[in-house]
């Protein structure tokens, strides 16, 4: 029991550094690029509408982290999604609304199966995620090399689709007003951001995945049906990648071999960086969001700045997460030292 | 430790660390370097160095250039091209971003540029589609987009307003009359018939169809010229020299091979040499080739390829140009192919490649 009160406030002390990382970060990008327009409104929403897709995938990837597990298939499988849902309007000449439903069937599937392995067959997460990666690379490959651009109309028309907020209107020096805007993909990413944080918090299945993942003999002791809920997990982590796969095509329109290509890896970065503890039991689906945003403002630095190379966002994104690592190790020692 | 402690050590930390990010992210690649080893100093460098770009920037046109990322010497020099033109000097500041090849990094580093209020946006596509929606919010901020090098999909040809890009199916009919020429040199009359080989690039791509067309409108115009056969190479040296191995097993009456790009004539060279034959200008078959980078001009020089013709990476000029044209109010063409010529062995190749920026 003590264990865990331990983990809940070393919790919500990484969230809390999380935010105010986010937030210091984002006064010295307004300090340093206040002549080129960093405190627009826009600025922060795109950070929404480019990581939509992100967002819904590093939540989910939260989740999966908080019971103990790892996905590294994500980016992979969100290649597959977009290039299926693109094979399927394009080639199949079948429905947006029907290929949607056939890709979360499918996100289902590999869910189902990823699940049952880790499970049931007790191998690992990292080993049978790295084999859903290299699948669903190489079924995209198989089902098209060339990438297939979506035309479909419904689809587009969802893509486009610029949500105005009528307020904080900005003339820009062209003479033309723009009002901030948003995109339908940046509401079905906090819908579901929202519904996640509702699911880990307050159901019984949420608190679970927090137990399994924080102890699995206590979760085996305390009646709870550890590889059931594993499994269910991992069902609903496919799920979410298929719409967060979804999400991303309705960015790029295009399903490509080549696309999110190390997509995993900010997800995970993300969780880390928001709180969540790579051991399980610990996490917070919000901490992520701002995981992600920090990547988001820290390629917005990048691009405000100008001349320094794209490679830079790496590099600091991996200092960050080195700090955050030792943060988590400091907490963990100086815990143990109380007791 | 006590929390509290514990606490204010970590915010140290953090700020410490904050300063390093922050300066990372307001200066050039090589100053952020320094920053890092004396972080007082870098502090007011970066100030310093914030108020002169200010002083500029009122003038400076700004241009964003989204490009496709480093993959190549060609994307190299075109990369080059941009940053020695677009400097405070002739009146522009270059905002730069490489997007790794990246498609989904160019639609963030456009929104970017939309936000900072650019003057142009440059946008090499890594991918033809999926543009349109944030073309259209550059479109909506009043800001025109230039494309370079590649061309989009669209449905909406408002959405750029024009594009740089070399002419496939003019280096194609280049090649063409070239031969032409060098054959009327020779004292090739009419009558005796020429054998032509073609090693295709990849199927589909644009320099591929481009440049088998433009050399195709010039065959058809010779009644003697026959194109005994036509494969692809895949614009690879390995497979340009093993697709004209199996030419030469075939046809022993070969007089001329097109190359579409200078990596398969060089596998082509390879091949020839190998089946006892010569080419090049004193030898058997003349080779013809295009893209013209560095290595060809060796080739030239050693007498194994007869010419080469450009495809140039410096969008640049032209690009300025077009802005230039935008910033008087005047209409530019939608479609502008930068200045394309070729090089063959008549010419003073050593001189000419010393020259070259690639």
């Amino acid at each position: 029991m003590r264990n865990k009160i331990k983990n809940i406030e070393n919790k919500t002390f990484l969230l809390y550094m999380t935010v105010v990382l986010f937030i210091v970060m984002y006064v010295i990008g307004i300090v340093m690029f206040h002549d080129k327009g960093f405190q627009k409104p826009q600025v922060f929403l795109n950070l929404f509408i480019s990581n939509a897709g992100l967002i819904v995938i590093a939540t989910s990837m939260t989740m999966v982290i908080i019971s103990g597990g790892i996905d590294i298939s994500v980016g992979s499988f969100v290649a597959l999604t977009c290039m299926m849902l693109a094979y399927m309007m394009e080639k199949g000449k079948m429905s947006a609304i029907s290929s949607i439903v056939i890709v979360m069937v499918m996100g289902l599937v590999f869910g189902l199966v990823q699940g049952v392995l880790i499970a049931y067959l007790n191998i690992q997460p990292f080993i049978v995620t790295l084999a859903g990666m290299f699948f669903a690379r190489g079924m995209t490959a198989i089902i098209s090399q060339e990438m297939i651009s979506i035309k479909n109309e419904a689809f587009l028309s969802w893509a486009n689709n610029k949500i105005t907020i009528p307020i904080f209107g900005i003339v820009n020096k062209k003479g033309a007003t723009i009002y901030p805007y948003i995109y339908p993909t940046v509401i079905v990413a906090m819908v579901i951001l929202v519904l996640m944080f509702v699911l880990l918090r307050y159901t019984k299945f949420g608190r679970s995945i927090y137990a399994v993942g924080g102890n699995e003999q206590s979760a085996l002791l305390l009646g709870l049906n550890v590889k059931k809920i594993k499994l269910q997990v991992y069902i609903l982590n496919g799920i979410l990648c298929s719409i967060g796969g979804f999400l991303f095509c309705l960015n790029t329109c295009a399903g490509f071999v080549e696309q999110a290509k190390g997509f995993e890896m900010e997800a995970i970065a993300g969780s880390v960086i928001g709180g969540t503890l790579l051991t399980g039991g610990v996490g917070n689906v919000f901490g992520s969001l701002f995981g992600v945003l920090i990547k988001g403002t820290i390629e917005a630095f990048v691009s405000f700045q100008g001349t320094l190379s794209s490679w830079w966002t790496k590099i600091i994104i991996a200092v960050i997460l080195a700090f955050f690592i030792i943060l988590q190790s400091i907490l963990a020692m100086s815990k143990r030292g109380q007791k | 430790m006590s929390k509290k402690g514990l606490g204010l050590a970590l915010s140290a930390i953090m700020i410490a660390m904050l300063a390093l990010t922050g300066c990372g992210g307001s200066k050039a690649t090589g100053e952020s370097k320094s920053v890092e080893s004396s972080e007082t100093s870098g502090e007011s460098k970066s100030e310093e160095a914030k108020s002169e770009e200010s002083k500029d920037s009122s003038k400076l046109i700004v241009v964003g250039y989204a490009q496709v990322g480093a993959e190549s010497d060609w994307r190299t020099a075109n990369t080059e091209s941009f940053k020695t033109t677009f400097v405070p000097e002739n009146g522009y500041k270059l905002i730069f971003n490489d997007a790794q090849q990246k498609q989904e990094n160019q639609i963030k580093a456009i929104r970017d540029f939309i936000q900072q209020e650019v003057d142009y946006i440059v946008l090499a596509p890594v991918v033809e589609t999926g543009w349109d929606t944030v073309l259209q919010e550059a479109k909506d901020a009043g800001i025109p987009v230039i494309l370079s090098d590649r061309m989009i999909k669209t449905s909406d040809d408002s959405l750029y307003t024009a594009l740089v890009c070399g002419n496939f199916v003019k280096e194609g009919e280049t090649a063409g009359q070239w031969l032409e020429d060098y054959l009327k040199l020779k004292g090739r009359n009419h009558d005796e018939s020429i054998n032509i080989v073609t090693l295709q690039g990849t199927i589909g791509a644009s320099a591929q169809v481009g440049r088998t067309d433009g050399f195709g409108n010039i065959l058809s115009q010779h009644p003697n010229w026959k194109m005994l056969a036509k494969q692809t190479g895949e614009f690879t040296q390995s497979k340009g020299q093993e697709v004209m191995e199996s030419f030469l097993k075939q046809f022993d009456n070969i007089d001329v091979v097109v190359a579409e790009n200078d990596n398969m004539a060089f596998g082509a060279i390879d091949a020839i040499k190998a089946a006892g034959k010569t080419c090049g200008p004193n030898g058997d078959i003349t080779v013809i080739s295009f893209d013209a980078v560095k290595a060809a001009f060796d080739a030239m020089i050693a007498g194994d390829l007869n010419v080469s013709v450009e495809c140039n990476p410096l969008h640049g000029p032209r690009v300025a140009e077009i802005i230039q044209k935008l910033e008087k109010g005047e209409t530019v063409d939608k479609i502008q192919y930068v200045d394309e010529t070729y090089f063959d062995t008549s010419m003073d190749l050593e001189k000419i490649k010393a020259e070259r920026a690639y």
